[in-house]
């Protein structure tokens, strides 16, 4: 079997590749775990946050801008898009059934999507400030490209960072507290808006690293930068469980790690059908565990779409 | 009165398609084109409303039946000389088999409704959001599969040299087959009791009304429908896998959710409306002629538009445009109907 011969025959460039897109997955998972648990909404326009950012950074490298530069401005795009999004659409459907506001965040994606369409055409830009990261690092003989190892150490300080801000500051057991049960937080003095305003923004500060991390491996940014990618996290997010960060998280982590392993690993002839096999398995799972791979005892799922 | 109300419950809708199918006899031949696939976005919009609409579980999965369908009916009804050209690793009896326009739409509808049966048996055990990625997965891998099994079908080639069947009239009568299979169904006792899960999937499994199975049903029935509007697409322009993915399922959905979703009058308007506004804007993106002067939006102005209709449709009539109910009686007409009974 192919399948057994390439996870032993595997080299460490594919495991750390599949690191480092299982971090960026996971980075997503988050923000789109945050986002669901407090306002019980599914963001499929996540993933245009990250194009935008893409193409920020794009703008930032066609001028010859320094990296700083085009990173700062592709942070203040995504965060600025983020919370508009909040603001112009999500805030005026909060009281609409999960179901219309996953098909409104549809509408937005697809909405975002066409608008970079017209405005940037749909040859798409180069964004190749930080190639230099798809350099090798030599490590005892073996040969690893710097941005797998970039990517799981951010990912990784990310998900530290978020952890400690979430247990250990008052805005951070605000959102907990709001995203176990938002109502009776409410009732107990937590500020609707400024927890959600928060998390909307923590969620844009992820989609803005992610949008970093990955023009770095696909410097050509075109309209549908990401979307495949938020597919895939969506799925894996749902796989993991969406009513727990850390299982949202995980989630994330194991496509990207799968997807990446796989696709480093299988041949081509086998490896064009690689969406089939991750979304196979991610619907084998679900029968399995409808509510998530990584939730606790037979807690029901609350959203009813 | 109430057989009043139900008859118009069938002939809205089916006289919308009508007056949409005559509107297209008196315009020019391009324009006809843009009637042509509104007759056809109906049937597909109608499919999706008999699952979704019934049963009030999403799912993003439905283009892949438009999409196999699409794929029956064009291999099969392709000219047996054109084949090679176009699918060169075709598998044998798929080559050899040449059937007619008629029995080329019965079997995409049939295949469509295999395909959706074998989906559904285990993917209707699922609901919420569990359920729009499962179906969201069905799509993944019917494009993943349809685009690189060269023995099935052509590939990443388009349908070429599939006879243009789908006239004004071709159009049409699919899509009053599928309003009328749609009315039929909803007016059945399995259409009831798979609203009444949708209204309340508890109270109806407590009263003896089997969740799972009635969405199969309607799961399988709305994938014939879509299979058969597929036939219907392939016949019309030729078709390839991108053509039948994310943004066919995104501008569906769409006229599902902008007409009213509870409803197969909302289905139809949806249909008709988007279709409407995208034709005029895909006309305007070529330079369109209105008075006081030209207008000539870049192209990609249509899903901008109907992105921006849908999530403003979204926000101050979440449920449509028809408010996800069947037309109400003219009040002067059930005026009198209540008038005549009565006395």
């Amino acid at each position: 079997m192919t399948l057994v011969g390439t996870f032993l025959g595997a080299d460490w460039q594919t495991l750390a590749d599949a690191f480092g897109l299982g971090g960026i997955y996971a980075l997503m998972a988050v923000g789109i775990g945050l986002v669901f648990g407090v306002l019980r909404l599914v963001n499929f326009a996540y993933g245009q946050l990250v194009m935008a950012g893409a193409y920020a950074l794009a703008f930032a490298y066609e001028r010859g801008w320094p990296v700083w530069v085009g990173i700062l401005l592709c942070f203040a795009v995504v965060v600025v898009l983020s919370v508009a999004m909040d603001w112009v659409v999500f805030r005026l459907l909060r009281s609409q059934s999960p179901a219309v506001m996953l098909v409104a965040t549809f509408a937005v994606a697809f909405l975002l999507q066409s608008i970079a369409l017209l405005w940037f055409k749909p040859l798409g830009k180069i964004a190749a400030s930080l190639s230099s990261l798809n350099q090798p690092w030599t490590i005892s003989g073996v040969d690893i490209r710097k941005i797998s190892v970039v990517a799981t150490l951010i990912a990784f300080g990310c998900l530290v960072a978020l952890v400690v801000l979430l247990g250990r500051t008052s805005v951070g057991l605000h959102m907990r507290a709001a995203a176990l049960d938002f109502r009776t937080a409410r009732l107990l003095g937590v500020r609707a808006n400024r927890v959600i305003t928060s998390a909307v923004l923590i969620s844009g500060l992820l989609a803005a690293t992610v949008a970093v991390l990955m023009t770095v491996q696909t410097p050509l940014v075109t309209p549908d930068f990401a979307l495949r990618d938020t597919i895939l996290v969506l799925a894996g997010v749902v796989l993991g469980g969406m009513n727990r960060l850390i299982s949202a998280t995980l989630g994330g982590f194991a496509i990207g790690f799968a997807a990446g392993f796989l696709g480093g690993a299988l041949p081509t002839d086998q490896s064009q059908y690689l969406p089939s096999f991750l979304f196979a398995a991610v619907i084998l799972v679900l029968l399995i565990r409808p509510a998530g791979l990584f939730t606790r005892g037979s807690q029901q799922a609350v959203e009813r779409v | 009165m109430r057989q009043a109300r139900i008859a118009l419950e069938l002939l809205a809708p089916a006289v919308l398609v009508v007056a949409v199918a005559l509107f297209g006899t008196l315009v020019s031949a391009s324009t006809q084109t843009y009637v042509i696939t509104t007759l056809v976005n109906v049937a597909i919009v109608v499919a999706l409303y008999v699952f979704i609409g019934n049963s009030g579980v999403l799912s993003f999965g439905h283009v892949s039946f438009v999409a196999v369908g699409a794929w029956t009916a064009g291999i099969l009804s392709m000219p047996a000389s054109e084949k090679p050209a176009i699918m060169p690793n075709l598998a044998g009896f798929l080559r050899d088999t040449t059937v007619g326009n008629v029995p080329s739409l019965a079997l995409a509808a049939a295949v469509g409704a295999a395909y959706a049966l074998i989906v559904g048996l285990p993917l209707m055990r699922l609901s919420g959001l569990a359920a729009g990625i499962a179906t969201l997965g069905v799509l993944e891998i019917t494009h993943n599969v349809l685009r690189y099994w060269e023995k099935i079908g052509p590939g990443l080639n388009t349908f070429s040299a599939v006879p243009e069947t789908t006239g004004l009239l071709q159009a049409a009568v699919g899509a009053l087959i599928a309003v009328a299979v749609a009315f039929l169904y909803q007016r059945s006792r399995y259409g009831r009791m798979l609203r009444a899960t949708r209204e309340d999937a508890a109270a109806a499994s407590a009263v003896g009304v089997s969740v799972y199975g009635q969405r199969l049903v309607a799961f399988t029935l709305s994938g014939a429908l879509a299979g058969l509007a597929g036939g219907l697409y392939v016949h019309l322009l030729p078709v390839n896998t991108e053509l039948l993915y994310l943004n066919l399922t995104f501008i569906t959905l769409a006229m599902l959710v902008i007409g009213g979703a509870t409803s197969l009058w909302g289905a139809v308007v949806g249909a008709v409306v988007v279709s409407a506004v995208d034709s005029f804007l895909a006309e305007a993106e070529n330079g369109v002629h209105v008075p006081g002067g030209t207008l000539d939006f870049p192209s990609g102005t249509r899903i901008v538009v109907v992105g921006a209709l849908m999530a403003f449709v979204l926000i101050v009539r979440p449920s449509g445009l028809t408010g996800g109910r069947e037309l109400p009686l003219p009040r002067a007409l059930a005026r009198s109907l209540l008038t005549k009974f009565s006395a």
